[in-house]
């Protein structure tokens, strides 16, 4: 497929992986912000081919994993509702709750489906109308223009039966968390591409100058992640710290002005708790008042939820780039992707998720093989293969 | 989640208010919104996340990483360390 197979092949990676090599006097950590830049990393091995010259950290930037537990519980509870149905997106359902997850909710009788589109789940209030219809709206700023536009269509159709219950995050106040916690390793950041898609990267290029690190916007493919990781080298070596749009076919420096502008027009900013991190001030959107109507916790009243986390899930550190997942006791043993103690194994896109997926259990404590997958090689595309299935991010 | 996939943009369509089209992902064609990218014309590529085309992909931004290779491969080429 065009822009994806040219971003996947062997001989470039290598002669990429070959400048870094060179480029690079000493071994610079850098972080990857984004979940699918970790999935695309780990699934293609690029970690283990920068040897000593590079040692990649994995972000916050899975905005599953993040989600707060209480509001996965407070997701399961609307959808136990016997005249509610509750929309979500796929990777959202496997996720467990306390005591469940939307699938096996499902199975018990509630009415839960999964959506491509957020419109698809304004369809469904359209069809629906004697039922109450709640699409759950997760996502970073690259979603939040998808989810802004289902609560307008469904406002201007007068679709009062449908709601959201919104846990949206905003990466740019997460960054400044790792970058000023006194015990930070990251001296460089891949940024988010699809992010700065919408938003543009005028935040990434005041997050730059006030912290004095290079950040290098990236895409998701091979060659996007070893251009970026090379940039960012690049300019360590030459102790700059500029923003460097690494990803032009998509990003745009001023963004996309109508899906900000839909974004503005919807949401306000908000503080708001991220799993394994913490509350982040200014890290969320929340309706707008004027919307309340669609806003699913105003909507549905069901109480304070407490829940409890694990205490042996090192997730938290991970997400700030501190540890690893081989560094966490539980990894692989006490918890897989189907026993998940916390964040970054609750979606396929955590970092100890893909690990997982992609061998990198230690030997003798494997769990269920079977959820494990196989690494996938870069493809030469002078000698062709069909290693390059599908993936953006 | 931030999954964005290029396709090739193959029709334009209304839905009510809302600007469509059909756009094609290696022979798997998808309804997707184009109320963002009011610049994409049929036949243009654009990245599609969660049903919505985000940006239209930029052809000739898309060939800088190739000339960078270029140079890179130069360099391989004459041996520099």
């Amino acid at each position: 497929m065009k822009f994806l197979d040219e971003y996947r092949d062997a001989d470039a990676a290598s002669t990429l992986v070959s400048a870094i090599l060179r480029a690079s006097t000493r071994r610079w950590v850098l972080m990857e912000v984004c979940g699918g830049q970790t999935h695309s990393i780990v699934r293609y091995g690029l970690d283990e081919l920068l040897g000593d010259a590079v040692e990649l950290v994995h972000g916050p930037g899975c905005p599953v994993c993040v989600t707060p537990l209480e509001t996965i519980d407070r997701a399961l509870a609307i959808a136990s509702r016997p005249d509610t149905i509750l929309c979500t997106f796929g990777d959202m359902a496997r996720v467990p709750g306390s005591r469940t997850d939307l699938l096996a909710l499902r199975a018990q009788g509630a009415d839960v489906r999964i959506v491509y589109s957020p419109l698809d789940a304004v369809a469904v209030a359209a069809r629906h109308r004697d039922r109450r219809v709640v699409f759950f709206a997760i996502g970073f700023e690259t979603t939040a223009p998808a989810n802004a536009m289902a609560v307008s269509v469904a406002h201007r159709r007068g679709l009062d039966n449908f709601s959201a219950l919104v846990s949206h995050v905003r990466v740019p106040p997460a960054i400044d968390v790792i970058v000023d916690a006194p015990d930070n390793r990251v001296q460089g950041f891949l940024g988010p591409g699809h992010v700065c898609s919408v938003l543009g990267t005028s935040e990434y290029d005041d997050l730059s100058r006030r912290h004095g690190i290079p950040i290098a916007v990236t895409g998701f493919e091979p060659i996007d992640l070893l251009s970026g990781i090379l940039a960012a080298v690049r300019q360590l070596e030459d102790g700059r710290s500029e923003m460097e749009n690494c990803y032009g076919r998509v990003v745009r420096n001023e963004g996309n002005a109508s899906a900000r502008g839909l974004v503005e027009s919807v949401f306000d900013v908000c503080d708001r708790k991220w799993r394994g991190i913490g509350s982040i001030p200014k890290s969320g959107y929340r309706f707008k008042d004027s919307l309340r109507e669609h806003d699913a916790e105003v909507v549905f009243d069901v109480g304070d939820i407490e829940t409890e986390e694990s205490t042996e899930c090192i997730s938290g550190q991970i997400l700030r780039g501190l540890k690893k997942p081989g560094d966490c006791p539980a990894f692989g043993t006490r918890c897989t992707p189907s026993t998940p103690l916390g964040a970054t194994m609750v979606s396929s896109e955590g970092a100890c998720a893909a690990y997982h997926a992609y061998g990198r259990v230690r030997l003798g404590e494997a769990g269920n093989g079977a959820e494990r997958g196989q690494r996938l090689p870069l493809v030469s595309l002078s000698g062709g293969g069909d290693g390059a299935r599908e993936r953006g991010s | 989640m931030c999954l964005g996939v290029p396709g090739r943009l193959v029709e334009l369509y209304v839905d009510g208010d809302l600007r469509m089209g059909k756009v094609v992902f290696g022979g798997v064609a998808k309804a997707v919104c184009l109320e963002h990218v009011p610049e994409a014309r049929v036949g243009d590529y654009v990245l599609v996340h969660v049903g919505f085309a985000l940006a239209r992909i930029d052809e000739a931004e898309a060939r800088r990483v190739f000339d960078l290779l270029e140079t890179l491969g130069k360099l391989d080429d004459v041996g520099v360390p």
